[in-house]
C-alpha cells in the first residue's frame, strides 16, 4: 500500500470486482486467485470466455496459469525484473501511451532512462523466464485499450514490495491502463476485511481514511473529537512489535482475533518474544496457539452474532448482520473494548454499532457518506464524501488522488537470503483453496479437512530424483531458522529449483523457516522467498 | 420456523453475500445471496460452510485466567477488571509507548475504529496494526 500511496495517491483497488469481465486483457502476477479469492477467479475466467486474454506471473503452474495466453514462470522474489523488462519492451516498441503520460503524470524521463538498462535477455539471467515469453506479454499488455493488472501476497511479501508495487504502478501509468472501467491496478486483499481495518486506521502512522497522526490538524481534530491528546509518534508494525517484545521495550500485548504464533515469519522469535511480555491479552473466538501464552482470554463472539460492516476488497462497504445471540458467554469485540474502556476511565457508550458508523463518517471524510440506512442494498464503494454520493466504482478518474501520477524508478533487489550448497531451494508460501489463514476456523470443519487434511511440500521432480524422494514420502523442509516434517507431493507444476508449503498447519508451520528480512517502507515480511534444504525423513535428519 | 439473515462471508476480500438459515437459534445452512450481492447467487466451498465453526464446541466460552501456570474460568466482571487494572498499572510505571495492539481483519469496521480509538485515547500509544502485511 505504501508503494501505491506514493505514486497514485491511494492504496486500494482501482475498479470494481464486476469490471474485471469488461476487461480486455487481465495481468495476474503474484496472486493464486482461484483457490485464494476464489469469486475473483472465477470472473477472470468468465472474462477468457468473452475473449479476454490472460497473463500470468507466478513460480507455480497455477489453475490460471494452465488457462493463460502466457505464463511467466519466475523465481520468487524476482518481479521487479520481470516488470522493468516488460516496460523496456514497451518503449522500444513505441507502444506507450504518449498522451496519459503528458497529461496525468510526472517523472516519466528519469523513469525512461532507467529502463533501457532492463532489456529482456538481462531479466531473463534473473527471473528464469525467456526473454521472449517477457517480449509476448508486454505487447499483449500495452496493446490492450482496457487491461487490469492483480496482485497479491506474491508481490508484497518480500524484501522489496515497495518497489515491486512501484515497478507495477510504472507499468499501468505507461500505458494509462488507469481511471476507466476495466483497467487499473488491483491489490486484492487476503482478509474479509483488510480494507477496512485500514480504511479505519488500525495502522501504527494513521488515524482513520489514513489522516497521518504526525500531521497536528489532524491531532488536532481528533483531540477534539475524542476528548484526550493524541500521541505524536507513529507507532511500531507487528514485526517491530514483536522485536521490541523480544527486547522487554513492549511490556504488554493485546491480540485481539489475529494468531501470530502461527501467521509471521521465523516463529522461534515470536514466541520469545509472547513469553517474554509482562502482560498479554488474547481476545478471539478460539483458543489459538496465541492463547496458550496469555495471562488473560478472553471470548469473543463470531461474525453471525453481531451487526457491522465490512469492507471488501473492492472498497465496498456491506452490512454484516447478526443472526443469532452470542453464543456461551461470548461477546461482540466492540462491547468488549467499549467495557474495558470504561473500566479504565474513559467510557464508550455506544449501544448500537451504527452509532460506532456516525461518528467514523464524522471524523473520516472518505467515509462521510456511509450510515447504516443506505446500506440496506448492495452497499457502497468508497471514498463517499457526503450523504447524496453515490460511491467510488473506480478511482482516478481525470486525475490521481494525489494530483499527477507519479513515475518512480525502481531495481531489482535480490532476496535477503539467496540458495546456496547447504540450502539450495527457494521456498515459498501460500494458501489452499480449502482452508483459511491459520486455520483456527476451517480446520474445526470435517468436510474442509477431508479435502486437505494437513500440511505437505510441493517439489519439481527433477529436484526430487535429485535429492532420492518419491511422492508422499515424509521429508523435512530445513532452513537456518527452523525445521518442519512434512509428506512431499512431487508435481510439474512448481517451477524447477522452487518448493512451496502452505502455513494453514500449526503442527508443521511454514513460518518456523521463514525469514523475518522486512521491506524498508512497507515493513512487509519475506515469506515469499528463502533458502531450504530438503531432506528424508529419517530419524538421523530429524535430530540433525 | 426458519429465518433466513443476509450477511457477509468471513472468509476472503471478496465480499460475497450470503444467507444463513436459522432454526432454533441454531444456523443449520448458508447459501448464497442473489439479490443485491457482488457473487450474485454463486460461492466457493469455504463460503458454503461458513457457519460450520461459528457452532464449534471448541469455541471459547467463557473468559480465561492463567493462574499458577495453568487457566482457570473467570466471570467477565473479574477478567475485564484485572484487565484494566495491569494496563492501567503498566501505563503508570512505564508509560504508553509499552504496549502493543493487534487488531483484527477479521473483525467488522466499527470494533477496528474502536481498537483504534481504544489504543490511543485510552492506552496512550500508536502502537497498533493488524495483518495487513499477511
Amino acid at each position: 500500500m505504501a508503494g501505491l500511496a506514493q505514486t497514485m495517491g491511494a492504496g486500494a483497488m482501482t475498479n470494481s470486482i464486476d469490471e474485471i469481465t469488461e476487461s480486455q486483457v487481465l495481468f495476474v502476477i503474484g496472486s493464486n486467485t482461484t483457490e485464494q479469492h476464489p469469486l475473483i477467479g472465477s470472473r477472470i475466467i468468465e472474462a477468457i470466455k468473452k475473449g479476454a486474454k490472460l497473463i500470468v506471473a507466478d513460480p507455480r503452474r497455477t489453475y490460471l496459469a494452465e488457462r493463460a495466453y502466457v505464463h511467466l514462470c519466475l523465481l520468487p522474489g524476482t518481479d521487479a525484473a520481470l516488470i522493468n523488462a516488460m516496460m523496456n519492451v514497451i518503449i522500444n516498441d513505441g507502444l506507450i501511451n504518449e498522451e496519459f503520460i503528458k497529461e496525468r503524470t510526472e517523472g516519466f524521463e528519469e523513469l525512461r532512462q532507467n529502463i533501457l538498462q532492463w532489456t529482456p535477455e538481462r531479466a531473463e539471467r534473473i527471473t528464469g523466464v525467456k526473454a521472449e515469453d517477457i517480449r509476448r506479454a508486454a505487447r499483449i499488455y500495452a496493446g490492450a485499450e482496457r487491461a487490469m493488472i492483480l496482485y497479491c501476497m506474491g508481490i508484497t511479501q518480500h524484501n522489496c514490495s515497495t518497489d515491486n508495487v512501484i515497478a507495477l504502478s510504472n507499468l499501468v501509468l505507461l500505458t494509462g491502463n488507469v481511471g476507466k472501467p476495466g483497467a487499473g491496478l488491483c491489490p486484492l486483499r487476503g482478509q474479509n476485511n483488510v480494507q477496512g481495518a485500514c480504511d479505519m486506521g488500525a495502522l501504527p502512522d494513521v488515524l482513520s481514511g489514513y489522516q497521518k497522526v504526525k500531521d497536528p490538524g489532524v491531532r488536532e481534530k481528533f483531540s477534539r473529537a475524542w476528548g484526550v491528546e493524541i500521541p505524536e509518534i507513529p507507532g511500531l508494525t507487528v514485526p517491530e512489535m514483536f522485536e521490541a517484545a523480544e527486547k522487554g521495550i513492549i511490556k504488554a500485548m493485546y491480540i485481539i482475533g489475529e494468531n501470530p504464533a502461527v501467521s509471521e515469519a521465523h516463529l522461534s522469535h515470536v514466541e520469545k518474544a509472547l513469553r517474554n511480555l509482562e502482560f498479554l491479552v488474547v481476545q478471539d473466538i478460539f483458543f489459538t496457539e496465541t492463547a496458550r501464552f496469555a495471562d488473560v482470554v478472553l471470548p469473543a463472539c463470531s461474525f453471525a452474532e453481531k451487526d457491522g460492516t465490512f469492507t471488501g476488497t473492492d472498497r465496498r462497504v456491506q452490512r454484516l448482520r447478526k443472526a443469532i445471540e452470542p453464543l456461551w458467554n461470548s461477546k461482540p469485540d466492540w462491547q468488549i473494548i467499549a467495557e474495558l474502556a470504561a473500566r479504565m476511565g474513559y467510557p464508550m457508550t455506544y449501544t448500537h454499532p451504527s452509532e460506532i458508523m456516525d461518528e467514523i463518517a464524522s471524523l473520516t471524510p472518505s467515509y462521510g457518506g456511509i450510515s447504516y440506512d443506505r446500506l440496506e442494498g448492495p452497499g457502497i464503494q468508497v471514498p463517499c464524501p457526503h450523504k447524496d454520493h453515490p460511491g467510488t466504482p473506480y478511482l482516478h478518474k481525470g486525475s490521481f488522488a494525489r494530483g499527477k501520477g507519479k513515475f518512480i524508478p525502481v531495481n531489482y533487489t535480490p532476496p535477503a537470503e539467496r540458495t546456496d550448497e547447504k540450502y539450495p531451494l527457494v521456498l515459498t508460501t501460500g494458501r489452499v483453496l480449502y482452508h483459511y489463514h491459520t486455520g483456527t476456523m476451517t480446520r474445526k470443519i470435517d468436510f474442509l479437512n477431508k479435502k486437505c487434511p494437513g500440511p505437505f511440500v510441493e517439489i519439481n521432480p527433477a529436484d526430487a530424483q535429485k535429492l532420492g524422494i518419491s511422492d508422499g514420502n515424509e521429508v523435512y523442509v530445513k532452513s537456518r531458522r527452523g525445521k518442519i516434517k512434512v509428506p512431499a507431493r512431487v508435481t510439474e507444476k512448481i517451477k524447477q529449483g522452487v518448493v512451496f508449503v502452505p502455513f494453514h498447519f500449526a503442527e508443521a508451520a511454514a513460518n518456523y523457516l521463514t525469514i523475518d528480512a522486512l521491506d524498508p517502507v512497507a515493513k512487509t515480511p519475506q515469506l515469499k522467498s528463502c533458502a531450504v534444504n530438503i531432506l528424508a525423513g529419517s530419524e538421523e535428519n530429524g535430530n540433525s | 420456523m426458519t429465518k433466513y439473515v443476509k450477511t457477509i462471508c468471513p472468509y476472503c476480500g471478496c465480499g460475497c453475500s450470503i444467507i444463513l438459515h436459522v432454526k432454533d437459534g441454531k444456523i443449520v445452512r448458508t447459501s448464497p445471496a442473489v439479490k443485491d450481492s457482488i457473487n450474485k447467487g454463486t460461492l466457493c466451498i469455504k463460503g458454503m460452510l461458513a457457519h460450520e465453526f461459528v457452532h464449534s464446541p471448541e469455541r471459547l466460552r467463557t473468559p480465561l485466567i492463567r493462574e499458577n501456570g495453568s487457566f482457570r474460568e473467570a466471570t467477565w466482571d473479574e477478567a475485564l477488571r484485572m484487565v484494566a487494572e495491569k494496563f492501567h498499572k503498566i501505563k503508570e510505571k512505564y508509560g504508553g509507548l509499552t504496549f502493543g495492539v493487534l487488531s483484527s481483519a477479521r473483525a467488522t469496521s466499527e470494533e477496528n475504529y474502536l481498537i483504534s480509538k481504544f489504543s490511543r485515547a485510552v492506552l496512550a500509544t500508536n502502537n497498533i496494526d493488524h495483518c495487513a502485511r499477511l
